[in-house]
């Protein structure tokens, strides 16, 4: 920053990216609130069971939990290495 | 009907003691009973805010555990004839709060008094639990600053869980939203987070908005709550606040910039 727009006071603005951050992370927890005490442990395990067949990085599997009013979706996407899944059929 | 109102934020040092000297004294000076409770065991605050630190005899412990009664541990205000203060124990055993402990005092506070505020400790554990479990509304005291932010969401995510209202399956408790140690100026430049941010992403009414001001040191300093500071802008937001409490309509003040000498002098 220049001495100039120092002194001229403008400084960043920084306030419209604390509130796009604080709503994506709110977002994110709030999916979270409420969920089963189970859900972290089962997420371990039907990630183990997935690494224990297909050879993956752990973070191409997203176990998700979502909530409506009256039905719970327990969603899981897996994104397969292309070798392997020729490699099965 | 005797109405409990807790004071929480999660996060420490945002301002819930300050509101909850300030926010007791003004229900009381508007001819409200009034007792106010320090729930922030091993950190005993609420007493040297209300000037009160050389009368504390008893404590919320010492009548949880029935070595005194009510009666002899409520401090009397200096100010306000119908305003009592219940000291918070300096003992460090946090579980000296008991659920049936704080419900016995609560259930005998209420013969008495009109308004029951509850001053939180920091955090979600148990300490905080306790303050917000008998509420029937909550004063979600929040900074305009991310962690201030997320805590506050945290601590309704609380609320609307763990309060026994919750728990009960009765009408859930009811929020308020303070805004507390706003710089109007700063918002403005884009370098704070405003009032309409917060109260966008919290989604909870406004009650009020109380600008940072070195009033509330100086309070502090005295042993006076900052409320009775008056005419300074902190006592006239604290006000506006307990008069919408109260039911009234009051526009909101103390969320743009006070005009500057030019601007005063030249208009614009
Ligand atoms: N509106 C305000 N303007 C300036 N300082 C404030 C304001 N509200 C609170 N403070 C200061 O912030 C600090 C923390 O306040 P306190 O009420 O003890 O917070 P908490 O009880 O949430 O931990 C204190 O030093 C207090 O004087
Ligand atoms: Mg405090």
């Amino acid at each position: 920053m220049s001495i100039l727009s120092y002194l001229l006071g403008s400084r960043k603005k920084t306030a419209s990216v604390a509130k796009e951050r604080l709503q994506i992370i709110l977002a994110h927890e709030h999916n979270g609130r409420g969920a089963p005490d189970y859900l972290p442990a089962m997420k371990q395990e039907i990630m183990a069971v997935i690494a224990k067949y297909i050879e993956i990085d752990v973070d191409k599997i997203h176990v998700n939990l979502d909530r409506q009013d009256e039905v719970a979706v327990l969603e899981l996407n897996v994104v397969l290495p292309e070798m392997q899944v020729q490699g099965k059929s | 009907m005797a109405k409990v109102i807790v004071v929480t934020s999660g996060k420490g040092g945002v301002g819930k003691t300050t509101t909850s000297a300030s926010f007791a004294t003004g229900l009381a000076l508007q001819g409200h009973k009034v007792a106010v409770l320090d729930f922030d065991v091993g950190l005993r605050n609420l007493d040297l805010i209300m000037g009160c630190e050389r009368r504390v005899v008893y404590d919320f412990v010492n009548v949880i555990n029935q070595e005194a009664t009510l009666k002899q541990a409520l401090i009397k205000d200096k100010h306000c004839d119908n305003l009592y203060i219940l000291p918070a124990s300096q003992t460090r055993d946090k579980d000296a709060l008991t659920v049936e402990g704080v419900e016995r005092v609560i259930d005998e506070l209420k013969e008495s008094f009109d308004y029951i505020v509850c001053d939180s400790p920091a955090g979600i554990e148990k300490g905080a639990i306790m303050a917000l479990y008998f509420a029937d509304e909550a004063l979600v005291v929040t900074n305009p600053e991310v962690s201030s932010v997320r805590d506050s969401d945290r601590i309704l995510g609380m609320l609307s869980a763990k309060s026994r209202r919750a728990e009960k399956g009765e009408s859930p408790v009811k929020e308020h939203l303070l805004v507390t140690r706003y710089s109007p100026k700063r918002a403005k430049n884009g370098e704070m987070l405003s009032v309409a941010d917060v109260q966008e992403i919290l989604n909870v009414p406004l009650l009020g908005v109380i600008p940072e001001s070195e009033v509330v040191l100086q309070a502090s300093n005295a042993g006076a709550p900052a409320i009775h500071q008056n005419g300074s802008d902190v006592s006239e937001a604290y006000g506006d606040a307990i008069a919408r409490f109260l039911g009234e309509e009051r526009p909101m003040r103390f969320t743009t910039e006070k005009p500057g000498l030019l601007q005063r002098l030249f208009g614009g």
